[in-house]
């Protein structure tokens, strides 16, 4: 009997995802140069924007599983939107802690009211109402279709909040900011190997993750039959209502 | 230059990222051993 | 769907007439808000470059709605209350209400209750904190705009989080991250209402009109799944 969430598949991911973090990080911190300007907070970049490509696929990834469990009803689809929304804010708030460290030595300043920094901080804290949604003690298929209904409205949110911000700062100042970095060859391969490495990371910890649900779900349902055979036994002897079919 | 907030920022990241993948796989392993083989699709 | 929406409406504000909540309890606690902004931002502060203009004046119109959206919290969790009693959204599905009009009536009756509330806050502002008023109807086209906004979205939010225990600490952290861009286009054309034509108050007002449209929108699609207990 196997006794954990791991199988074939998973540990060839998770030893591919091992080794590319290793060469990820002796190609970000040693091998890849120092900027011009911002020197070796570069760096940071490397973990910086994979979080981001993290986080955004597994905000889609909610999105796109919340449609299909609302059209089926299927807990497969539901559980797999629960756990790509805890991968994704988990990367969420890589991206605000990288990007804060970040941001330090490059703007002077850990914070700005710039709209991507603000939207991103608020889609943060959107979802992690969702996974709140996600624990209320409902009746399960009550709160998946609910989970699942918040989980396209925030989607559609974040993009509302990201342009209203945009919209307002535009209007106070002139332009959004960027990080003006001028990469080379080396320090744009250093960055791809970055993306590769944790969107693999993303994808094993998705599967995991994902399992434990599933797993989580099985030990529901099995108490609910423990205790349906119970009551089926107790009226048997009572003889109250006959044989109980 | 600018080591410090490097290190801060891998350092957090990576080790955030262990204690979350320490905290998976130890509750996928408690919860494995309350689920009998029959129950376990998409498991494998 | 309008006659059902009507019909709950009413009710709502019968039931509120006859317990006075949103008057006696809430309106209170969005003055003591104001005040309590007073005191957290010192009233002798002046801004630059402005012919003393107080920080807490130039700042009214975004504490005015920070004590709002606060306010409406406890409205929204009062409208759901009245129906977590006994079961009552399941009865009035039964009684064979359309949810989406069950959505609009308890919408509009929480607007109702917040433009009271408004009004009378805003005089409590513009009289604590000495804020002008230069543009009444733009005023007034942003406050009903921004409510409704407010309303449609808090009561969307307020209905998915409810259940029996833990819905009134859910709802805020529900609320507030989609209300972001509502305080802000909100406070934005207050401002423009208030201190005279500078910034673009009327395009904030008009992407009020969006949000609101917008929330009502999905509220009444997705009013029904949310209601449907099993």
């Amino acid at each position: 009997m196997n006794q954990t969430t791991g199988s074939r598949a998973t540990r060839i991911l998770g030893v591919g995802a091992l080794v590319a973090l290793a060469v990820m990080l002796v190609f970000g911190l040693v091998f890849s140069p120092p900027e011009v300007d911002q020197r070796d907070a570069v760096r940071l970049m490397y973990i910086h924007l994979p979080s981001v490509a993290v986080a955004y696929t597994g905000f889609a990834i909610t999105l796109v599983a919340s449609v299909i469990h609302l059209r089926k009803g299927s807990v497969f689809w539901d559980l797999v939107a629960g756990a790509a929304a805890e991968i994704a804010v988990l990367f969420t708030g890589f991206v605000l802690i990288s990007g804060a460290l970040w941001g330090k030595p490059t703007w002077g300043v850990y914070w700005q009211w710039d709209p991507r920094l603000t939207s991103t901080t608020v889609m943060f804290i959107m979802y992690l109402g969702y996974l709140a949604l996600r624990r209320l003690d409902l009746p399960p298929e009550v709160r998946s279709r609910r989970a699942a209904i918040l989980g396209i409205i925030s989607f559609i949110n974040v993009i509302i909040v990201h342009y209203s911000v945009q919209w307002w700062r535009g209007l106070h100042q002139g332009q959004t900011l960027g990080v003006d970095t001028k990469l080379d060859g080396m320090m744009l391969f250093t960055l791809f190997l970055s993306v590769v490495a944790f969107m693999t990371v993303g994808a094993w910890l998705l599967i995991h993750r994902f399992r434990v649900a599933w797993l989580e779900y099985q030990i529901g349902l099995l108490g609910f039959e423990h205790a349906l055979a119970e009551r089926r036994a107790e009226n048997e002897t009572s003889g109250l209502y006959g044989s109980g079919a | 230059m600018h080591w410090e907030y490097v290190f801060a920022g891998y350092g957090i990241v990576f080790a955030s990222l262990v204690v979350y993948v320490v905290s998976v796989l130890y509750r996928g392993r408690e919860l494995s051993r309350q689920v009998p083989d029959d129950r376990r699709r998409f498991l494998d | 769907m309008l006659h059902d929406a009507w019909v709950m409406a009413r009710k709502d504000l019968r039931i509120e007439r006859g317990s006075r909540v949103v008057l006696g309890q809430i309106l209170p606690f969005g003055a003591l808000v104001l005040i309590l902004f007073g005191l957290a931002i010192s009233p002798d502060l002046t801004v630059l470059g402005t012919e003393r203009r107080t920080v807490l004046a130039q700042a009214a119109p975004g504490l005015f709605w920070m004590a709002v959206l606060f306010s409406s919290l406890l409205a929204l969790g009062r409208s759901f209350a009245i129906e977590a009693a006994d079961g009552n959204l399941d009865a009035l599905k039964m009684a064979g209400l359309d949810p989406a009009g069950i959505f609009v009536g308890k919408s509009v009756a929480v607007t109702v209750e917040l433009m009271v509330l408004e009004v009378l806050l805003g005089f409590g502002a513009f009289v604590l904190y000495g804020a002008p008023l230069a543009d009444p109807v733009l005023l007034a086209t942003a406050l009903l705009l921004a409510t409704t906004a407010v309303t449609s979205a808090g009561t969307l939010y307020a209905a998915l989080a409810s259940g029996l225990r833990v819905r009134d600490t859910l709802v805020p952290l529900l609320v507030l991250p989609v209300l972001a861009p509502v305080l802000l286009a909100a406070t934005l054309a207050t401002d423009a209402a208030v201190f005279g034509p500078t910034g673009n108050g009327w395009s904030w007002t008009m992407l009020l009109g969006v949000f609101a449209l917008l929330y009502l929108g999905i509220g009444m699609l997705s009013f029904g799944p949310i209601m449907e207990e099993s």
